[in-house]
Order: structure tokens, then C-alpha cells, then sequence
């Protein structure tokens, strides 16, 4: 065990992946000798030079579509876009491209590409720096969609992504990229694609992932103090969703909150919502609530606090939930 | 576009001229007339069998483009994307293309595809509907069409940096990459992105622009000041300007813009002149944007007529080899349509085979579900008539 934070975590796991994969590359703005505005890739390209740790130009479509030319040269990228706000020029080559070349050849094609994404708020940052696009990625058919939640997951799930043929995009929520924990190096994490439940318990069931699993786990904790058993799922991934430990927590529990900082209106929750009231209908005591961001741009962040999911805002919804 | 050609605008010094009439200074080795002319950067010299074989391409190609078309008028195929007029372009730059070389295709490279020996079908079967055009591009090293403007380039550039890193560049016979767009495309982003990867990196790649002078309906005085040639100069990429109708001279500018790529020497960007007989696809009309009398000025200089013409003065070829090609493409045309005809519906489960390499939970779901449903109607069909 050695404790480390998110960020060197997902060093450390790069790391690993360039050793292990001689056709693995990291490309990105500012990746290399800066070693990435988040020090995420930090010494890398000292070890392993420019032709694996690739300072690209200032060009979001360009760094993935030529990742994806990369792969088909039999490459396999792990891109960095700076930030969540930031990925939106690269769209067409992600949806359009990425998530469907492969579907398109007939499956001749894979495409092992990962685009890590730091994303969500939280950080005291300037518009188009705390954006959580992940459901535009999730809705879209072709791609993977996973995120991190601590140290651990972020070390051996970027690890898993790099590992697989599929294209997988990976958000790393940075307003928790220095918090400290523990990390067994040794012994392979969760699969990728299963959902984690943090804290088991009876009275409800807290549905988070990414930045809010920290704010359910904290909230669960509270709520503790007043009697009440919450249970925590960390979704990790978000396309495919891991359907059946959400199922039989809420068949538990009969109550469901979701908790995300992207906007609630069509989002993760949302599908979270219909999918558990389709399969759990009979368990339910409440609808399934959601506590997200609200369905407005991201505030000025000297209003982001109030803009976020919070401990409060959570358990004001599982008391509203007990209420039914 | 009004009755007749129109001249530049003489007071608009900044403007670029309406370039489908006007001629630019271009790399021509050929004439309109069939003339051979000499050029003081590019020369051209093939056995006369490789001659021969130029114009079967040019013919064939023409042929099989006009039955895509004939196809899709007849309900087989849902589009047909035609490239009559752009035949010298394809073959002359398809030709000059080693086995070793990758090939990234837009959307109308038949020509392109059929100097490379590969099967054609899969280009017709993506617009007759039955699959989306896949191929094994890795075998074929010439890849799937890209139906989003430009969105190749940036691919192309990307494996030409691959190659560069797998070190198949330095040698006479290195490896290299070209990539197919138009006019329109050269106003994407992703172009002009593709172009300063191919610079910053030294990829091994070659962008062939033709400038077929129509993006739809809209004219090059829409998508540029400066002519793409001139533009990638900017870049720090070479560019050249070649007649695109001049089988002879987009083979000899392709080339040597391949071997500079083959040596290590980096991009280059090659505007093919030419223009886009047809229009955009069977599904445009474009007697709304352009005039009779500006087809005529291009069907003067047809790109097979003249080539015919010089092979018959240069004694390289006779009346009866042009019979036999014309006998040929006709034998061609009617094998790829019985094929084209033949092509079936897909079966309901692939649309759901080969999305991931890893088939999430939720889809093999839907994919049973698909499948249980549809076999439950065909239950009730047979129940059904069975009852009758």
C-alpha cells in the first residue's frame, strides 16, 4: 500500500501503461515537457521521449483525430484534453469518427484510444474550466465512458482503459486530484465496467460518481450521525452503466438519490431515474431524486457553491425521499 | 452564374476570380488538344504499355462511375456521388501510388480505388444501404470513405506520423500517405489542422485537393481568397497547382510529391484542377447554380479525349485497342451490377455486432430483444397465412 494523490496516481498508472505497451503513446497540449497543466504526465517525457509523450498543438480535433490515425496505424493513444470545457472543437472526430469508425468497418477496425478529460467544478476556475459534458460522451454510441472517484480507482482504471480495443473517455474529476489515499499497487482494482458500492446501508441508496462520490460519502456520514443507513454506489462507469448493484441496492433499500454536477435535465440521472423505476418499480417507496447542477451554464465560480450538489442539498433530497 | 463564362472582376483586385473559367498557371503535360508540352519541374516517362494502361483506367473508371449513377436511377442505390470530369485526377495520382502506400479516401474515389486493384463493391454497397462501407482497410491500405468533410485529413495525418515514427520513411522507398479531399473541405478546420500536424510533425504525407471547383453549389469565391496551393505554403507545406484534367501530369506531380514524402522530406499538398461534370450527387439539381455554357467550357477539355488523342498521334495505341477497352469496361460494368444487384439486406443482429470490441450487457439485451421480436412477427406471419 503506498499512499498517493489522484494525480500521481494516474501518473503512476500511465506509467505503467507506456512500460507494458510499446505501442502506447501519450499526446496532448502541454503533456510533455510541462508534463501537463495538472502534472498528471509529469516526468514521462524525460523517460520516455517525444515519440511516446507527444507535445501536440494547440488543436482539440486535431489531437484526436490524428489519435485516431495513430490507431489505425496500430498506435495506441491516450490523449489529454486540458480541460473539460475544451473538448467541445474535437466533437465531430469523437462522435462522429472515434465512436464510429470501428462500427462502420464492420468491426475490422479498433480503435484503442483514450482521451482523459479533467472535468467538473469546484476549483475556483474561469468559465469553460469546470464543465462535466460527460452525457453528451455516454449518449453516444461507440465510446466508453468511465470516471474516477480516489487515488485507487484513478491508478488501475486508467490502466484497464489503455488495456481494452474499445475507445474509452475518461474523466478525472480535478477538484479531487490532491486528495490522498491509499493505493495497493498490487492487486488489479475492480473491473472497469462494475459499479463500486462505498458504504453499504439500508435506509437509502446514494447513486454518485466522479466529484460527487466525496459529497455522498460525506453526507452519508452526516445523515449517520441522525440515524439514518444510507447506502453509496460510485457508479465509475457511466456508458455502459453497471445496472444490477443499483438495482438490488434500491430493491434494499426503496429509495434512490442521484447526485452528479452535470445538469440534471437529460442527463445520467436522468437515465439512472428511468432505468431503476422500470426494473424496481414495485421496490419503491419514493420516485428517484436527483441533486445535480442546475440546468443553467456554469456559474461565476463565487457562485459555484451554490451551483454544485452539496452535503445539504443531498440530504434535503433523502428527506424528501423519506417523506413518501 | 449568368449566359456565358464570366470574366474577372477587374476592380476587385483582392477577389478571387470565378476559377472555373479561368485558367490559372498550372502543371500541364498534356493539352485540351492532345498536345504534348514540356515542363521544367516535371517529366513523365512510362512504358507504353503503362501508357496503354492509363486510358483503360480513365475508361473504366468512367464507365463504372456512369453505372453507379444508371444504379441509383433505377432505385438500386439510395446516392450516387459521380466523379465524371475528375477521372485524369484519380488515375493519374492512383497510378503514381506504390503498394506500400496508404490511401485516405473522401467520398467519390472510385477512380482511386480501382487503380489500387481493390474489389469495388464495398463502396456500393455503403450507398446501396446494405452496409456502411466497411473494408479491411489495413489490407487494402486504402481506407473507408469519410463522409464528414475533412474529417480524413486529420487520420491521415495522424498514420503518416505513425509511419514516420515506425521509421518506413528515408529511403527511395519509403512509405507514404495521401489523402483525398476537395475544394469545400479545405475550409474545415480539420484541414487546416491536418496541415499544420503534417508540418510540425514531418509526416510523410501528400494532401490531393481536387478542386473539382464546386462544393455543392457553392463556387471556390466561397471557400477561399487564396487557392489551396498558395495556401499551404503558409504552412510551411509546398504546394502545386496541376491540371487535373492531365492524366500525365497529375501522375508526375503525385509522384514526385510521393517520393519527397517516401524520403523523409515531408508534407506536401498537390490542387488538382479540374470540375465536377456531374452534379454533387444524384440527389443535387445543378441546373439551379451553373449554365450549359460553362459545362461546354469544361467539356472542351475532357481528360480522356485529349489523353485518346495523343496515344493515337503518338501511334501508342489504334482503333482497335480502344474497341477493346471500350469491350472491357462493358464486360466490367455488367459484372459489378449483377454484384450490386445481388447485395442483400443485411441480417438485424449486425447493427449490433461491431460497435465494441467488447459488447456491453445492454446491448447484447436489445440485441436478443431485436431479434425475439422480430422472430415473434415472423411467428405471426407464418401463423397467419397458415390460418388462410
Amino acid at each position: 500500500m503506498t499512499t498517493m494523490t489522484m494525480v500521481k496516481a494516474l501518473n503512476e498508472g500511465l506509467r505503467r501503461v507506456l512500460e507494458d505497451q510499446p505501442k502506447s503513446l501519450v499526446m496532448g497540449e502541454d503533456v510533455g515537457r510541462l508534463g501537463g497543466v495538472f502534472r498528471v504526465t509529469d516526468g514521462l517525457h524525460k523517460d520516455f521521449g517525444s515519440d511516446r509523450i507527444i507535445d501536440t498543438p494547440l488543436a482539440e480535433s486535431g489531437i484526436i483525430g490524428t489519435a485516431i490515425g495513430l490507431a489505425l496505424r496500430g498506435y495506441r493513444p491516450i490523449c489529454e484534453i486540458q480541460f473539460d470545457g475544451f473538448v467541445y472543437p474535437a466533437f465531430d472526430q469523437l462522435v462522429s469518427q472515434l465512436a464510429k469508425i470501428p462500427n462502420r468497418s464492420g468491426g475490422r477496425v479498433r480503435l484503442p484510444v483514450v482521451v482523459r478529460i479533467p472535468y467538473g467544478g469546484g476549483i475556483g476556475a474561469i468559465e469553460h474550466h469546470s464543465e462535466s459534458p460527460e452525457a453528451y460522451f455516454a449518449h453516444t454510441a461507440g465510446l466508453k465512458v468511465v470516471t474516477c472517484s480516489d487515488p485507487a480507482d484513478a491508478y488501475w482504471m486508467i490502466q484497464q482503459a489503455a488495456a481494452g480495443d474499445d475507445p474509452v473517455i475518461f474523466f478525472e474529476p480535478k477538484r479531487r486530484y490532491h486528495a490522498k489515499a491509499e493505493v495497493d499497487t498490487g492487486a488489479a482494482g475492480l473491473d472497469l465496467y462494475r459499479a463500486r458500492t462505498v458504504r453499504e446501508g439500508r435506509t437509502a441508496t446514494l447513486i454518485a460518481y466522479g466529484p460527487t462520490v466525496d459529497v455522498a460519502v460525506n453526507a452519508a456520514a452526516a445523515a449517520a450521525e441522525e440515524g439514518l443507513d444510507l447506502e453509496v454506489i460510485d457508479l465509475r462507469a457511466l456508458s455502459p452503466i453497471d445496472w444490477e448493484p443499483l438495482f438490488a441496492s434500491v430493491r434494499k433499500t426503496g429509495r434512490a438519490v442521484v447526485v452528479h454536477e452535470a445538469p440534471g435535465n437529460v442527463g445520467i440521472g436522468a437515465e439512472v431515474a428511468a432505468r431503476v423505476t422500470e426494473e424496481c418499480f414495485y421496490s419503491l417507496e419514493a420516485p428517484v431524486l436527483r441533486v445535480t447542477g442546475y440546468d443553467v451554464p456554469y456559474p461565476a465560480s463565487r457562485l459555484e457553491d451554490d451551483y454544485l450538489p452539496n452535503l445539504d442539498r443531498v440530504l434535503d433530497a433523502v428527506d424528501r425521499s423519506l417523506e413518501h | 452564374m449568368g449566359g456565358q463564362p464570366r470574366p474577372a472582376k477587374k476592380t476587385a483586385k483582392n477577389r478571387p476570380k470565378p476559377a472555373s473559367t479561368n485558367e490559372p498557371e498550372f502543371v500541364q503535360l498534356l493539352t485540351p488538344e492532345g498536345r504534348r508540352i514540356d515542363h521544367p519541374d516535371y517529366d513523365l516517362n512510362l512504358t507504353d504499355d503503362e501508357y496503354r494502361g492509363l486510358y483503360r483506367d480513365l475508361v473504366v473508371t468512367r464507365e463504372l462511375d456512369a453505372q453507379g449513377t444508371a444504379l441509383q436511377r433505377q432505385g438500386q442505390l439510395g446516392l450516387w456521388p459521380s466523379l465524371l470530369g475528375q477521372e485524369a485526377a484519380q488515375v493519374g495520382s492512383g497510378r503514381a501510388l506504390r503498394p506500400q502506400d496508404t490511401v485516405f479516401p473522401a467520398y467519390r474515389e472510385l477512380g482511386v480505388q480501382w487503380c489500387r486493384g481493390l474489389d469495388l463493391i464495398s463502396s456500393f454497397a455503403l450507398f446501396r444501404g446494405t452496409d456502411l462501407g466497411g473494408r479491411d482497410v489495413a489490407a487494402d491500405r486504402f481506407n473507408m470513405y469519410a463522409i464528414v468533410i475533412a474529417s480524413q485529413t486529420l487520420h491521415a495525418a495522424g498514420y503518416a506520423m505513425g509511419v514516420a515514427m515506425d521509421g518506413a520513411v528515408g529511403t527511395d522507398d519509403g512509405e507514404a500517405v495521401v489523402v483525398y479531399h476537395g475544394d469545400g473541405a479545405t475550409s474545415e478546420g480539420d484541414f487546416n489542422e491536418a496541415l499544420v500536424w503534417a508540418g510540425v510533425f514531418n509526416a510523410p504525407l501528400v494532401l490531393f485537393c481536387q478542386n473539382n471547383q464546386y462544393a455543392i453549389s457553392e463556387t471556390n469565391a466561397r471557400q477561399f481568397r487564396l487557392p489551396p496551393y498558395r495556401r499551404a505554403e503558409g504552412f510551411g507545406v509546398p504546394g502545386t497547382l496541376v491540371d487535373g484534367n492531365d492524366v500525365l501530369a497529375t501522375y508526375a506531380v503525385t509522384q514526385g510529391a510521393l517520393d519527397r514524402a517516401r524520403r523523409g522530406e515531408g508534407p506536401s499538398l498537390i490542387e488538382a484542377y479540374t470540375y465536377r461534370m456531374q452534379p454533387h450527387t444524384t440527389s443535387d439539381d445543378a441546373t439551379r447554380y451553373r449554365d450549359e455554357a460553362e459545362l461546354d467550357f469544361w467539356r472542351a477539355k475532357d481528360p480522356i479525349v485529349r489523353y485518346r488523342k495523343w496515344l493515337a498521334a503518338e501511334q501508342l495505341a489504334d482503333e482497335s485497342y480502344f474497341a477493346g477497352v471500350d469491350t472491357e469496361a462493358g464486360e466490367l460494368v455488367r459484372e459489378l451490377r449483377a454484384r450490386v444487384m445481388a447485395l442483400t439486406d443485411p441480417e438485424i443482429a449486425e447493427m449490433f455486432d461491431n460497435v465494441y470490441a467488447e459488447m456491453p450487457p445492454g446491448i447484447a439485451a436489445q440485441r436478443a430483444e431485436a431479434l425475439e421480436f422480430q422472430a415473434s412477427l415472423d411467428d405471426a406471419t407464418t401463423e397467419g397465412s397458415e390460418a388462410r
